[in-house]
């Protein structure tokens, strides 16, 4: 990444001895540019590192919004841990991500090599991959409730040519999240063109000593194409996990709210669902913001695991897959 | 598949053509294609590949046209799963139209996109600007914590952010749907930032000579340099601000203020759910939400497509 600052950047001068008039323009400098990045520092001090601070201190207060925060010590992390919906919502954000990044990460791959040979219409086939990324996440969650329902819905019926009797997606606990995951594979489309411009970033050469050596598709898909673009494999990773771990408005919109009290709900009771509830239903602002920082350790915990796997199997061109 | 077997190439082998910068280069990929892709393969494979893009090009698009055919079905044949309606009929969108302040809707939601787009594309044009151009002490370590920002969870800051507009008395308005942007914001900070530093300096000291100063360098030199990317933060922001669920969930309290999607929401909850399964409207509402981000990718589908490459390649 720094050394994308090349250009602007001048060569380091080793401790330069400044006359005053370069002293001066050098404030002058430094005053520009901290007039230009301003906006975001006010903004980095009262959206972020207040509430960071504030919502650490909330977490050991019972505040609720219309009485003043008592401060209860520990007292709401140690009910978190005791909370069945806590855990039970951590399992199911666990499984939810678990299975959908994987899943997200190697379909994207199979598209983006299949888009790869598709020559010129590639482009055409982008747009569409693309496309559902548009769709609103209200939306989705929507299309979850229409496209899987049990005795309607279109995947059902596509099972039906095949002479299966698809399940109850949308009212069997067990089948919520598949279905649910199954619908997240359909908005995919941005990683596919991430993966089609590494793809597209890996040198002819290499391909053409690995024909020189005949060597087969697949020998080459595996030692080439595969630790070329492991760096962008990997962000793709990253960023799902992260994201994974809030996933809310798809499953809040199909089976929460509250026209939604028929059936149980638990098995699509994410944990960023609960926080939203402990925080804006139940107006529990001390316990949800304990939740908040427990999901940020886990997120962070998972980051960091990733990051030391990762070195084994990713590689960087020098360092920097800028090239 | 026998991808790499020999024979000349379908295209004339090109050299790979970079611009000459890294930055603006993503954004404007050069034409060019390599890997596998540049070999003949043989017919079977060749079909394979077609069958495959074939299925998948149904698989995206298929539950986007039968959201769109569905809400020209009467009641009872929403769920018939055919492409064309057999009756067609314009009903459900007059019915959603009187049940629901769909315009109202709209024009909120209008009116939050554009706010929140226009405003984090100049803040944070102003900010990227700030950290490419000027060298200062202490510039890495400020930039290295507007990327650490991004990897903070937004549900640590959601609760006190919501007191604060709580105590600004605007929750159950607009503006805490818009106005944290007036700041900037990390991503598109980057993104900018990425973009200013592939122009040449030799541009600015030229400018310099002749006169110019600081405003005068960012506005008139940087930014119409880097319109692309100022594009694609526009769409991006659109896109985000248009189809967000969250804040309006939090924020928003009477039927008035609802943007399009907390209006869907709660069509959901009332026609889907709530006792009348009226489907075809909740059908219908989410047309009416999902269309316009379809009509903003077609007119903007290179920019999208190009900010998301970029994004990738930064990663």
């Amino acid at each position: 990444m720094s050394s994308q600052a090349a250009p602007l950047r001048g060569p380091r001068a080793a401790k330069p001895v400044l006359r005053p008039g370069q002293r001066r323009n050098r404030r002058r400098a430094r005053r520009a540019a901290l007039l230009f990045i301003s906006p975001w520092i006010a903004g980095f001090l009262i959206f972020t590192l207040w509430p960071v601070i504030y919502s650490a201190y909330l977490s050991l207060t019972d505040y609720d919004v219309i009485n003043s925060p008592n401060f209860v010590g520990t007292s709401n992390y140690a009910e978190l841990f005791e909370d069945p919906k806590t855990a039970l919502s951590l399992r199911n954000t666990f499984i939810y991500t678990a299975i959908s990044v994987p899943a997200h990460v190697v379909v994207s791959l199979l598209l983006a090599l299949l888009l790869n040979r598709a020559g010129r219409s590639s482009g055409f086939f982008r747009t569409v991959f693309y496309l559902p990324k548009m769709t609103p996440p209200v939306a989705i969650g929507i299309l979850v409730l229409l496209l899987f329902n049990g005795q309607n819905g279109l995947v059902n019926g596509f099972l039906g040519w095949f002479g299966i009797d698809g399940p109850a997606w949308t009212t069997d606990p067990s089948w919520i999240k598949p279905g649910l995951i199954l619908m997240s594979l359909w908005t995919l489309g941005s990683s596919v063109i991430i993966l089609l411009a590494a793809l597209r970033d890996v040198p002819q050469e290499l391909y053409d000593s690995a024909k020189v050596d005949g060597a087969n598709s697949f020998q080459v898909t595996r030692s080439i194409t595969l630790p070329m673009i492991s760096g962008s494999l990997f962000f793709l990773v990253i960023i799902n996990t992260i994201a994974g771990f809030q996933t809310f408005t798809e499953a809040y919109t199909a089976f929460f709210g509250s026209g939604n009290t028929t059936y149980s709900n638990d098995a699509a009771l994410f944990y960023s669902i609960y926080l939203f509830q402990q925080a804006f239903e139940f107006l529990h602002m001390g316990y949800a913001s304990a939740m908040a920082w427990v999901l940020f350790v886990i997120v962070l915990i998972v980051t960091v695991i990733q990051m030391v796997v990762s070195r084994r199997f990713v590689y960087y061109e020098s360092g920097n897959n800028d090239g | 598949m026998a991808d790499l077997q020999a024979g000349p190439s379908q295209l004339p082998p090109v050299a790979p053509v970079r611009p000459a910068d890294g930055a603006p280069a993503a954004v404007t990929p050069a034409p060019r294609r390599t890997g596998p892709g540049r070999t003949r393969r043989s017919p079977v494979a060749r079909v394979l590949t077609w069958l495959a893009l074939g299925a998948a090009t149904v698989v995206f698009t298929y539950p986007l046209l039968w959201l769109i055919s569905a809400s020209f079905k009467p009641r009872s044949e929403v769920f018939d799963n055919r492409l064309i309606p057999k009756t067609f009929t314009f009903e459900n969108y007059l019915t959603v139209w009187q049940e629901a302040p769909l315009a109202l809707w709209l024009g909120n939601t209008v009116l939050v996109t554009v706010l929140a787009a226009t405003t984090v594309t100049i803040s944070s044009a102003l900010v990227a600007w700030g950290f490419a151009f000027f060298r200062f002490r202490g510039r890495n370590v400020l930039f290295g914590l507007v990327l650490a920002t991004m990897m903070l969870p937004g549900a640590v800051t959601m609760i006190p952010t919501f007191l604060i507009w709580n105590s600004l008395g605007q929750v159950g308005t607009l503006t805490p749907l818009w106005a944290g942007n007036l700041f900037g914001s990390a991503f598109y900070i980057f993104l900018l930032r990425q973009f200013f530093l592939g122009l040449p300096r030799e541009l600015f000291e030229a400018a310099r000579v002749d006169g110019a100063n600081n405003w005068h360098m960012f506005s008139r030199i940087a930014l119409p340099l880097c319109k692309p990317a100022l594009v694609v933060t526009l769409l991006f922001e659109f896109q985000a601000a248009w189809t967000d669920l969250m804040r309006p969930l939090i924020y928003l309290r009477d039927s008035s203020t609802f943007t399009v999607p907390r209006g869907l929401k709660a069509l959901l909850d009332q026609f889907g759910f709530g006792g009348d399964w009226h489907w075809e409207l909740v059908v219908t509402a989410s047309v009416i939400t999902t269309v316009p981000m379809i009509i903003l990718f077609f007119i903007g589908q290179r920019h999208f497509v190009e900010g998301i490459a970029t994004t990738g390649n930064k990663g």
